[in-house]
């Protein structure tokens, strides 16, 4: 049995488009729901086109924000559309993993009273109700749960959970989603919006990533990570280790705090394999690790392991590889 | 200025311990440490009061066991005082029940700045710092990467996907803070002796308003209905190095097609 509605939360991608994480969530909740819909904080009619391409027929978007942020305009929206009846709640609302995602939901689930299910990898459905699947202990335990109370649980999904998959619909119905009145939780506004270039392919889009850990011994040998990636045209990643030791910024950290990857090889230099980091990586199809200590965790679930010194093994790789 | 900072006290995350197969969650009978996650919110705090010329930081922290263990080591590090709410009640809550307790807590300090991290990192929900805010009425700028304060007004950096967004917002507000955003201090030996004499308010959850069916197992909105273990990956080869390991490496890539 099929729910009759689901609401998806939009999110814009780097490049202006649908962002990856609303296509891919699109694609799961399709096969849950009569009908898909989704919610934004912008303007809904770039999106329609894309939107209704991955089999959503309506976009409630509230337009542009104009420097308010995503989590407060867009839940206060919501409520006030679902309070007021101007539209009827749905079965289940659903939103990426993301910073914007986890605003929205956060709020949202203040604003109606309902609870969060936060780090789903997989939804299903039994019966009328949906279940979800959480990662614990880095990924060696699958939890399940679901809600057991009235109106519409929220569910916050992992990115790279679902592939998307476009259905070749025709473009979304746009409608009206008024913010209302915030008062002061209003407040905070984007007086600027800067991009961290960084060379070479994203991390959560890469086919190949190469992460780099405390074994590094120090701030100064991530170079070898990034010179490395520059020959394999891959990205660059790291442990969540040396980004609280401050060595690389937090846009690089790959783990249940960071990103998600689930590139064609993931080579893990000088990182143990924290439970925290294997979360964020074991999805990869081929993992290669080197590392000094033989019963480094990573080693389970590496594909290949090199035991040995990362200084040592790098600098040959690099210049085989750079050779080529 | 007045802060307030959100700390939560965890299983060691090197030694995270297992599920209990009835109540199907995270075993916390083992000495609870502070999160790491939270000494990046105090260490924060203590450089804004630092930086605002004087004011006061308190710590708000919830248990099931009365553990101070975690805020202790907050208070060592130079916080000035801290509310414990503990309440065997309080066992099985989750993240929205959670932020209506510490969102009373925080409420009664009356704060100029209220601080958290992005996430825990046992439980990870990512949505109580937020929901907090929401419960007070506050503005909140989340994944901070830098925050500055002055004549009442934050300045943050906030991650976004692509690079960071520069955020004004005027105090009472909450920040939450990404790891790496300070460098937390370890505490000094005299902060450890002094830390044993500042004043932790223990409150149950009544002393909030709250009844025990409000909170916990029986407010929470949610169940467990399955724990399995995940399809386990195999390992595969193991190469030593001798100095010709890096070929091994190649002939690898070589096989998968990336080069």
């Amino acid at each position: 049995m099929a729910l009759e509605r689901i609401w998806v939360f939009g999110e814009a991608g780097a490049d202006g488009g649908v962002a990856t994480i609303t296509l891919e969530i699109l694609a799961k909740a399709r096969t849950m729901a009569d009908s898909v819909e989704v919610f934004c904080g912008s303007d809904g009619e770039g999106c329609a086109a894309t939107l209704g391409d991955h089999g959503v027929t309506a976009v409630y978007a509230t337009g542009p924000l104009d420097g308010a942020l995503q989590g407060v305009s867009v839940a206060s929206a919501v409520a006030a559309a679902i309070d007021s009846g101007a539209v009827a709640a749905p079965d289940a609302f659903m939103l990426g993993t993301t910073y914007d995602g986890r605003d929205v939901a956060a709020r949202l689930s203040v604003k109606l009273d309902v609870p969060v299910l936060s780090n789903v990898v997989d939804l299903r459905l039994d019966g009328d109700q949906i279940a979800g699947v959480e990662p614990v202990f880095g990924g060696a335990t699958n939890v399940t749960s679901r809600f057991t109370g009235d109106g519409p649980g929220i569910w916050l999904v992992r990115p790279k959970s679902f592939e998307p998959s476009p259905t070749g619909g025709p473009p979304a119905e746009v409608k009206a989603l008024a913010v209302p009145d915030v008062g002061a939780a209003g407040g905070a506004v984007v007086r600027d919006r800067f991009a961290e270039e960084s060379e070479g392919p994203k991390l959560d889009e890469a086919a190949v990533v190469v992460s780099g850990g405390r074994g590094l011994g120090g701030k100064d040998a991530y170079a070898m990570i990034e010179r490395l990636a520059r020959a394999l045209g891959a990205a660059p990643g790291a442990s969540r280790a040396i980004v609280d030791a401050g060595w690389v910024p937090y846009s690089y950290q790959v783990g249940q705090t960071g990103k998600v990857v689930k590139p064609t090889v993931y080579i893990a230099c000088g990182i143990s394999g924290a439970t925290q980091h294997l979360v964020g990586m074991k999805g990869s199809k081929n993992i290669i690790a080197i590392n000094k200590d033989s019963e480094a965790p990573i080693f389970s679930i590496a594909d290949l392991g090199i035991v040995g010194d990362v200084h040592k093994v790098l600098p040959k790789l690099i210049e085989a590889l750079e050779a080529r | 200025m007045k802060i307030v900072v959100c700390v939560k006290q965890i299983p060691d995350p090197a030694d995270p311990g297992s599920l209990d197969p009835d109540t199907k969650t995270l075993k916390r009978d083992v000495k609870l440490i502070i999160d790491e996650s939270d000494s990046y919110g105090v260490e924060m705090a203590l450089q804004l009061v630092d930086a605002a010329g004087g004011g006061s930081v308190h710590l708000v922290s919830m248990v099931p066991n009365r553990e101070v263990s975690g805020l202790r080591t907050a208070l060592a590090m130079g916080a000035d005082s801290a509310t414990l709410i503990s309440d065997e009640a309080l066992a099985g809550s989750d993240a929205l029940t959670t932020a209506k307790v510490l969102a009373r807590a925080i409420e009664r300090a009356e704060p100029d700045l209220v601080l958290a991290a992005t996430e825990s990192t046992d439980g990870y929900t990512g949505v109580v710092p937020a929901q907090v805010a929401e419960l007070l009425g506050l503005p909140s700028v989340t994944f901070a990467k830098e925050v500055a304060v002055s004549g009442g007004t934050a300045t943050v950096r906030r991650q976004t996907e692509a690079g960071y967004d520069l955020v004004e917002c005027p105090l009472p507000a909450l920040v939450s803070v990404t790891a790496g955003v300070v460098e937390p201090r370890y505490p000094s030996f005299r902060g450890i002796m002094a830390a044993k004499k500042k004043p932790v308010d223990q409150l149950g959850i009544a002393d909030l308003g709250l009844e025990p069916g409000q909170v916990g197992w029986a407010g929470g909105g949610q169940e467990i209905v399955d724990v399995a273990a995940a399809p386990a990956r195999e390992s595969g080869e193991i190469v030593t190095d001798e100095g010709d390991a890096h070929e091994r490496v190649v002939a690898f890539l070589d096989e998968l097609k990336v080069l």
